[in-house]
């Protein structure tokens, strides 16, 4: 039986993969994208807001029509990019072979390189009744409301005030549904505060240093108990406090998806900073397993603005590799590299360039 | 105030303010005062009047001398943190960004509200400007009392 064979295959079709096949379309290298969902474009494809960011990332552009762009870049490459949709990879093995899974079809696959572009998903809560119909992560939410046309529930509390929650509550608020409050458990905001404003001139507060104690409902959500939290994170006695609501999104942040890197003994190391355990890499963004690259947040928890960027650096460097470099390799490179570090130059990006330091070894942890 | 309830002190604000006198036109006062990567306000604008520089990261700075009060930054904002001020005799004039459905209409009258979101005021729709260019975040320019130069910063429908 043959077995059928890409130069490169790119697991993950949102920004970063994207970026990774058109530009190793463009450098000559034909690419195979293997998505898991039926539609290509990863979370862009629920992102209703203007991106931030520099035009170069398509900054003031909506997250759906950025998805529109990245798409378009792949379809014009038609003759250089095969996509699988409905399709995932539930196998990678030591000699360059993967199985994917289409329908009830098992087929293995063989590549030279390797881009793994899976992203990254929603932390959850542990608190009491966490499991009752209702409580939904935040990234869920979007998807049901943004992709599908869904209301999650007529009230909603969030919990967590990083971009996504600040985001979704101000995305719920205009599809009509009523937030209530945001939650969050340090003493401040975690996003950009524009966001918060925005949510804040709507009506909607955000309560710093509060946080879930429990659910509470026979069959399904009915209302929440809230604390308050002191400055060791710990619940302050009497301070609780109930809110009534059908609806309770869930954004306390996302780690990165490196399960098939797990999977094949790609060295991996816990970053809190870069949201969990991440593949360790070097500068052309290589694994510690000789031709399997990563881009996008499954080494690094970011906004999809640095996953774009990743992955046109990434598929630049895949396609060096493979001996097609790009004719405009140098200066690309060069772009690339100063966008991701303008991208993560200011407050909110200096987790993540500590992150990547320790990742590195270039900085210690306590 | 500003990092725990998303409400910026009365400080900030005037901070973001032209001088005194200045307000004769619209003025694009931008309310962004963290450091963010984000520049489309100063690409955005065709008057060179906002300024951010190499570091994206940098917070907009307006030359209110360049400034014509136009408006494309007000929904080139991905923040929506720009709104335009004009002062005239006996009221003021904003341009604010406004993202939800059904849009207000020119000649009706909606609540003027704070940036804490309460209502403070009723103010009058003058004009609402939403074409393809706008990608859906509508320019409505308002007419607001004299007293809420610092205070109005959105609108509410009359419910």
């Amino acid at each position: 039986m043959f077995m059928k064979h890409f130069r490169l295959i790119i697991i993950g079709g949102g920004p970063a993969g994207l970026s990774a096949a058109k530009i190793a379309a463009e450098s000559g290298v034909k690419s195979l994208i293997i998505e898991r969902d039926f539609k290509l474009g990863g979370q862009l494809v629920k992102q209703t807001h203007m991106f931030f960011g520099s035009e170069k990332q398509y900054a003031k552009t909506r997250g759906i029509n950025i998805a529109k762009i990245l798409i378009n870049d792949v379809e014009q490459n038609i003759n250089m990019i095969t996509v699988m949709k409905n399709t995932t990879v539930v196998g990678l093995y030591e000699d360059n072979v993967l199985t994917v899974l289409q329908g009830e079809t098992y087929t293995k696959i063989s590549f030279d390189s390797l881009v793994v572009a899976t992203g990254a998903s929603e932390k959850f809560l542990a608190f009491e009744n966490n499991d009752l119909p209702g409580i939904y992560g935040a990234g869920a939410v979007q998807t049901l409301m943004n992709v599908h046309g869904v209301l999650p529930g007529e009230k909603v509390v969030m919990i967590g005030s990083g971009n996504i929650g600040l985001i979704v509550s101000y995305q719920l608020l205009q599809a009509g549904v009523n937030v209530l409050k945001v939650l969050e458990a340090a003493p401040t905001i975690g996003g950009y505060k524009v966001h918060a404003s925005k949510l804040k001139r709507l009506g909607v507060d955000i309560l710093t240093n509060h946080s879930i104690k429990k659910a509470i409902g026979k069959d399904k959500l009915e209302k929440i108990l809230v604390s308050e939290l002191d400055d060791k994170w710990e619940f302050i006695e009497g301070s609780e406090f109930e809110i009534e609501t059908d609806a309770l999104c869930i954004s306390v942040g996302l780690s990165p998806m490196g399960n098939l890197l797990s999977m094949i003994g790609a060295e991996m190391k816990y970053i809190s900073k870069l949201g969990g355990l991440v593949p360790v890499i070097d500068h052309h963004h290589e694994t510690t397993i000789k031709n399997i690259y990563v881009a996008g947040d499954v080494c690094g928890v970011e906004e999809a603005s640095s996953a774009i960027v990743e992955g046109y650096l990434t598929g630049l460097l895949v396609s060096e590799r493979l001996g097609f470099r790009h004719k405009d390799f140098d200066n690309l490179y060069d772009d690339y590299n100063s966008q991701l570090d303008n991208l993560r130059s200011g407050p909110f990006g200096v987790r993540t360039l500590e992150g990547l330091q320790e990742l590195r070894g270039e900085r210690n942890v306590k | 105030m500003l990092n725990k309830t998303g409400v910026p002190t009365l400080e900030e604000i005037k901070s973001r303010f032209p001088k005194k006198g200045l307000l004769i036109k619209h003025k694009a006062i931008t309310e962004c005062y963290e450091e963010i990567p984000c520049n489309p306000c100063a690409t955005s604008c065709p008057f060179n009047a906002i300024h951010i520089g190499e570091d994206i990261n940098t917070p907009p700075k307006v030359d209110f001398n360049n400034c014509v009060g136009c408006g494309i930054c007000v929904y080139s904002c991905p923040g929506l943190a720009i709104f335009t001020v004009e002062e005239h005799s006996d009221h003021l004039r904003f341009k604010i960004p406004f993202e939800f459905v059904p849009y207000p209409k020119q000649g009706e009258t909606w609540h003027g509200v704070n940036r804490n979101g309460d209502i403070i005021t009723n103010v009058d729709i003058l004009k609402v400007s939403i074409t393809e260019k706008y990608d859906k975040t509508a320019l409505i320019e308002v007419k607001v009392d004299k007293e809420f130069i610092h205070d109005f910063v959105t609108i509410r429908r009359i419910t």
